[in-house]
């Protein structure tokens, strides 16, 4: 008997049972369903998460002061005071791994134009910030090296900040006061959106940072410093070059702590996607156990099947059918059964994850990967759970087959 | 080995297991059935006439003795191939007919045929042949459920000859018909004997069939007890 005379008999065995075979296998059409459904929440949430880590820049590098101690007692994290302009300067020159760097100084005021005010985040930064932070020009210009060498009262604003302060009006060339102080705008940033949600990246104003250090806050130090590697590839290398290279300049002996911390963008999105991925996987988890059950479902179906058609089976055997007829017609049965459930759960897979990323709002990410995945573990659920009604078909006894009543 | 004898069985015994307790279905059976020959197998019911039928259709082995069909000694012969021969060399009618429930008389007058290696299309060739043979030419599509009782024996009659068998055996084959019917189903038998020259050896109580029959062997507790030979 040949795989097409088995696949037929299978076929009309099943048509002749139709509500059955459909409810048997719609365990498998919800586990592929919810499998494929789940995993894509789990690839969207990833690749939500890796896209706004690019969009801040792979490979940049945060540099800032440790926490001091003093007699034991240690202040938070960049309470040090000795990060300084010449160190990021230094980071420059001196490591061939770095590209460009930006001593940051940060701060918070509020800032006026006209009748209207509003309260934002003020970043002292180098001319550079645009090319670290992959950060794009809506509209005018950033300010350039000699305004902040002069350190200038100029600035630059998020798309927020001049939403808010302009209101549609035309903001380039036009004087706000930072507290107090007029300022100059140059140019308005490109919207980048929420980050993450905890904070708003177009909710600040870019101003240079000698400008900040003198103007705002009087200090002559930095608060950190803003550094992208050559490549993403090199951004470990550029760490350690860094942790090097300031370690000597601060004159940290050996075996001591650092006084400050370099950390990898690509780290930190690492650790993310760490969590996405465990997401990803606990969701799948979940959705396979379903599709287990369903497998077992079928098991359940066939076995009942088999014993309903001891005759059939009989009768087939008294014709001629060897045990390997039966039990191939059986087996082909279950996978008849579990693949069709497989391509209808994955047609109920892609429109669940569509539906639910059209309701909700999530991003869902249908990938081929989980669907090759979920119809081969469905097929193989199919030989799994149906071989062991099948082998017990094929071990009938034909006289007692024939007479079973 | 006389070519002439398609069926000769050599001391049969057949001894079941209930338990503890051995069951001696048949005690010895020797006979042969030549080519061409209706033969009809008689005795009350526990005799061990069924128990022979199965040995002789190859659903079931003797525990001793020897069994040869067509001369090849099939008693020693594995399922697989004990499959083959049933398939190929031996066409079955039950009393109860067994055919395959929602089903057309086409499907199940081409059951044999697929397990056996008969390309698609020669199968309906066939089937329709063996159909036209026991005269449902044009009952083809019709279901089992939608045909009388001698309707239905004579689709199984059909299954049983599809496949152009060495043997016909038949289990009561009037058993469960009305006596017109029974006839109707007697006259198929006789006229296969007689004008298809097909070897038919058939288990009865109906002394109509017995009529017909050239040799008679007489069953009880598993030995023939009067053979009635030419």
């Amino acid at each position: 008997m040949n795989i097409l005379k088995t696949i037929q008999v299978s076929l009309s065995a099943l048509t002749r049972n139709r509500m059955r075979s459909f409810l048997t296998a719609l365990g498998i059409i919800i586990g592929v369903g919810a499998v494929i459904a789940m995993v894509s929440i789990g690839e969207g949430a990833k690749q939500e998460v890796e896209e706004r880590f690019n969009s801040m820049g792979t490979n940049l590098l945060f540099v800032r002061p440790g926490s001091r101690s003093y007699r034991g007692r240690h202040g938070g994290a960049g309470t040090y005071t000795n990060l300084k302009e010449a160190d990021a300067l230094a980071i420059l020159n001196g490591c061939d791994s770095v590209q460009y760097v930006s001593p940051n100084v940060n701060t918070h005021t509020q800032v006026i134009y006209q009748n209207k005010n509003w309260n934002t985040s003020i970043y002292g930064v180098s001319d550079k910030f645009p090319e670290i932070r992959k950060w794009e020009i809506e509209e005018g210009v950033f300010f350039n090296e000699s305004m902040v060498k002069s350190g200038q009262k100029v600035c630059v604003l998020g798309s927020e900040v001049s939403k808010n302060l302009f209101e549609g009006a035309y903001p380039i060339g036009q004087i706000i006061r930072i507290n107090k102080i007029p300022f100059r705008v140059l140019g308005v940033l490109k919207s980048k959106g929420e980050s993450g949600g905890w904070f708003n990246q177009d909710d600040m104003i870019s101003i240079p940072y000698t400008t900040a250090q003198k103007r705002l806050l009087g200090i002559n130090h930095i608060q950190s410093i803003d550094v992208s590697a050559v490549s993403m590839a090199r951004s470990t290398e550029a760490t350690r070059q860094i942790e090097e290279l300031l370690r000597i300049r601060h004159k940290i002996a050996p075996g001591s702590e650092d006084d400050f911390n370099v950390r990898n963008m690509s780290e930190i999105a690492e650790g993310a996607a760490d969590s996405t991925r465990i997401l990803s996987i606990l969701l799948g988890g979940i959705a396979s156990i379903s599709l287990l059950v369903g497998g077992i479902g079928i098991m359940n179906i066939m076995l009942v099947s088999v014993t309903e058609r001891i005759r059939e089976i009989g009768i087939r055997m008294s014709v001629g059918a060897r045990e390997k007829d039966i039990l191939f017609q059986f087996l082909t049965e279950a996978i008849v059964l579990s693949v069709m459930g497989g391509l209808l759960g994955i047609v109920l897979g892609v429109t669940g994850s569509w539906l639910i990323s059209h309701f909700s709002g999530m991003q869902t990410l249908v990938s081929f990967g989980a669907i090759i995945l979920a119809f081969l573990f469905s097929a193989s659920i199919g030989i799994f759970f149906g071989f062991y009604p099948a082998r017990k078909a094929s071990r009938l006894n034909p006289i007692d087959a024939l007479r079973y009543e | 080995m006389e070519n002439n004898n398609i069926i000769q069985l050599k001391n049969l015994t057949k001894t079941y297991y209930v338990g503890e307790t051995q069951v001696h279905a048949l005690r010895g059976i020797s006979h042969t059935v030549k080519n061409g020959e209706l033969l009809a197998v008689m005795g009350p019911s526990g005799s061990g006439k069924s128990t022979l039928m199965n040995i002789v259709g190859c659903l079931d082995k003797p525990t001793s003795g020897k069994y040869f069909l067509e001369g090849k000694e099939v008693s020693t012969y594995n399922k697989n191939h004990l499959a083959g021969i049933r398939n190929k060399k031996i066409g079955f009618v039950f009393q109860n007919f067994n055919l395959l429930a929602r089903t057309t008389t086409l499907e199940n007058t081409e059951l044999p045929l697929l397990y056996s290696n008969i390309p698609g299309k020669k199968v309906k060739q066939m089937a329709m042949e063996a159909l036209s043979l026991v005269g449902l030419r044009g009952r083809e599509l019709h279901r089992t459920n939608q045909l009388s009782g001698g309707e239905q024996q004579r689709v199984a009659i059909a299954r049983a000859l599809v496949n152009n068998p060495s043997i016909l055996l038949a289990d009561e084959p009037t058993g469960n018909l009305d006596t017109k019917t029974g006839e109707e189903i007697i006259e198929i038998f006789k006229m296969l004997n007689r004008e298809k020259n097909i070897t038919i050896v058939v288990v009865t109580h109906d002394p109509e069939i017995a009529s017909i029959a050239q040799n008679q062997i007489h069953i009880r507790d598993g030995v023939i007890v009067n053979g009635k030979t030419e």
